[in-house]
């Protein structure tokens, strides 16, 4: 969190490093932490009265004094960006309880104040923080961490970057040796410890029946709304688990993946030609190379079929997508481009091993 | 309705603000409203969902881009990213005009969320102007500029806010987006009148006018937009027309949200006064030129 000097500040705004000053210090005075019963710190940084700091800059009324006029910044501030985690962060909250995610959303918004226009980007370096405090979500850091990383995932998959999407069939004649293909920009590809997807799905229906309408109004009358308390819920037991977060039609979707179709998908967005991901898959399993093939091929529809893949960007003799290159249902057209397209060492490799 | 070049020379009606809770309402029964105000930062988003539902709002209603985000009031200046994606959207919307606030709420790419209040200071008035002004000719539409409710006043202030507002959008050569309620708000926290305020802005640079509800507590009342328009506000609402001529109006409620046909309904309110100092500036015509 920026912190103000602690020397007097010039505060008279006459001229534009003077302004500048002032909107710093107000600001510095509204994004510090607000007591535990919701009030503004008594004592400014540099351990001065608050009240003393506050009063230069910002006139009393009849009324109000200087520090209360600020304190209702102060609460908005806190009060906004707290819920805002609240409501983005559901599933952290269940794994952590309401007082440790408090906490941790304090620390966190400490460290990284919001850094965007949209309140939509407050989470985004959570997963970051976390790492760095692990303090914060013992015993069940690990957890919380994939927690963090699976709603974040669904932040991107709301609203992310789409580009225009390839299908199967624009993948026919190319030479997998060279074709890189680009995943969406709004699909995340997560290697989670724990079955997060159905711990989320439980909390939903849960929550359903619980759930009051999300409302930004701002009430200084009552608390925040997230002080109210939820029943417990079980953690999920120790899983490892492959996911990819992603929207259909405008509509979020989590989809477990096999493990080499996370491989192969993550080679593919590490940038792996089409070939060199696929030899990955292929030496991820324990299948025929007609088995993986198949296996493959069936992927690239369902993949293709949902939009997944897209242009990638400076690659000669690259796919383009568009009308009048069919569509993305010809299975075994890609069944046989993967099969004849396959390196034949990797085709060899794979019927050696499942044969002996 | 006051067309003018601050508005884009539009001639809007009776508006509301584009809220999730009537998405649903509006897609599937295309309910008649004049036009619809959407915040722009809620639509500045790469893909998914929300670009979904504009597009289709866009192809039965006006449109017009409210900002809640570019803090035209920042010492620093606006940030070249925010403005492409405005930029982009205005394209995609056709605004004919573009508002956001006259406030500050962010230093140094830490934000604060808010629209907090401004020094009237002419250092802040010139920062403010400058930024207008880079904001319109990269966006190129019209700005109008709306009045805060605020809950606090800086020692520094050397004018009034009406006497800022007036300087910053002269100097900007922008519009105003007069926000009557916002007035009052400040009027009650601050201890002026707020009629004074509205009598003393430049009436030929209003471009659109904003109506809400608030809340009043003990020592303060608060902004709220979870309400119907209160009596004063109105009264101000009519003191604002009668000196800027019948002016686009938009009605805010942006918390506790009743049914669609609820918030229209209350926003058709302002329907009566607008016909009234239309009547009353037809009548006035009419016995000049006889």
């Amino acid at each position: 969190m920026p912190q103000p000097s602690a020397k007097s500040p010039r505060i008279g705004a006459q001229s534009a490093d003077e302004f500048r000053e002032l909107q710093w210090m107000t600001l510095s005075a509204i994004i510090r932490p607000l007591t535990s019963g919701f009030k503004m710190q008594p004592a400014w940084t540099d351990g001065r009265p608050t009240r003393a700091v506050i009063a230069k800059f910002i006139k009393p009324n009849e009324r109000l004094s200087s520090f209360e006029r600020l304190e209702i910044y102060n609460r908005q501030y806190w009060f906004r960006v707290l819920d805002c985690l609240y409501e983005d962060y559901p599933g952290l909250r269940a794994i952590l309880g309401e007082t440790k995610f408090r906490r941790l959303r304090i620390a966190y918004l400490e460290k990284y104040p919001s850094a965007s226009f949209t309140l939509r980007d407050l989470g985004s370096r959570l997963e970051q923080f976390l790492i760095e405090r692990p303090e914060l979500t013992h015993p069940h850091h690990q957890m919380a961490l994939d927690m963090a990383r699976f709603e974040w995932a669904q932040v991107v998959a709301f609203d992310g970057q789409a580009l225009p999407a390839l299908a199967v069939d624009d993948l026919l004649g190319v030479d997998p040796t060279k074709l890189r293909l680009q995943l969406q920009p709004y699909l995340t590809l997560l290697d989670l410890g724990y079955p997060l997807d159905d711990f989320v799905i439980g909390l939903k229906k849960r929550d359903a029946a619980l759930r009051s309408e999300a409302s930004n109004a701002m009430d200084l009358s009552e608390c925040p709304s997230n002080s109210q308390k939820t029943p417990p819920v079980r953690r999920p037991p120790k899983k490892r688990i492959f996911l990819a977060v992603h929207r259909f039609e405008n509509a979020l979707y989590y989809k477990r993946l096999e493990p080499q179709a996370y491989q192969l998908l993550t080679a593919l967005r590490n940038g792996a030609t089409l070939a060199d991901a696929c030899n990955l898959a292929v030496d991820g399993g324990d299948n025929s190379a007609g088995e993986i093939a198949a296996q493959i091929s069936a992927w690239f529809k369902s993949w293709a079929g949902l939009g997944w893949f897209c242009k990638a960007v400076g690659e000669r003799g690259r796919p383009r997508p568009g009308p009048g290159r069919g569509h993305p249902g010809s299975s075994d057209n890609v069944k046989q481009t993967l099969m004849k397209r396959l390196p034949q060492k990797q085709l060899r490799r794979k019927t050696k091993r499942s044969t002996s | 309705m006051a067309a003018n070049r601050y508005n884009g020379f539009t001639d809007l009606g009776i508006g509301i603000g584009l809220r999730v809770p009537h998405y649903r309402h509006i897609l599937s029964k295309k309910p008649t409203c004049d036009w619809f105000e959407i915040i722009s930062e809620n639509y500045m988003a790469d893909g998914g969902r929300p670009l979904e539902v504009l597009d289709d709002i866009l192809e039965q209603y006006k449109v017009v881009q409210h900002g809640v985000a570019l803090y035209l009031g920042n010492a620093d200046r606006p940030n070249r990213q925010h403005l492409s994606k405005l930029k982009n959207l205005v394209k995609r919307t056709q605004t004919p005009f573009l508002s956001d606030h006259l406030c500050w709420g962010s230093v140094d790419g830490t934000f604060s969320h808010d629209l907090l209040p401004m020094p009237y200071t002419m250092a802040a008035a010139k920062a403010a102007a400058r930024n207008i002004r880079e904001v319109r000719d990269t966006v190129g539409v019209p700005i109008c500029v709306e009045n805060v409710s605020s809950y606090a006043e800086f020692h520094v202030s050397e004018m009034t806010e009406w006497e800022f507002l007036s300087e910053v959008v002269e100097r900007a050569d922008c519009g105003i987006l007069l926000d009557v309620n916002n007035i009052y708000v400040s009027s009650q926290n601050h201890g002026f009148d707020p009629m004074e305020y509205v009598q003393n802005v430049p009436h030929h640079r209003v471009g659109q006018i904003h109506i809400a509800g608030h809340s009043k507590f003990e020592k303060y009342i608060l902004d709220t937009h979870d309400h119907p328009v209160l009596d004063p506000v109105w009264k101000m609402y009519a003191k604002a027309i009668e000196l800027c001529g019948p002016t686009s109006t938009l009605l805010e409620w942006d918390a506790h949200i009743p049914s669609f046909d609820e918030v229209h309904g209350e926003a058709l309110k302002a329907k009566r006064f607008l016909e009234r100092v239309s009547k009353s500036r037809s009548e006035a015509h009419a016995a000049a030129v006889s």
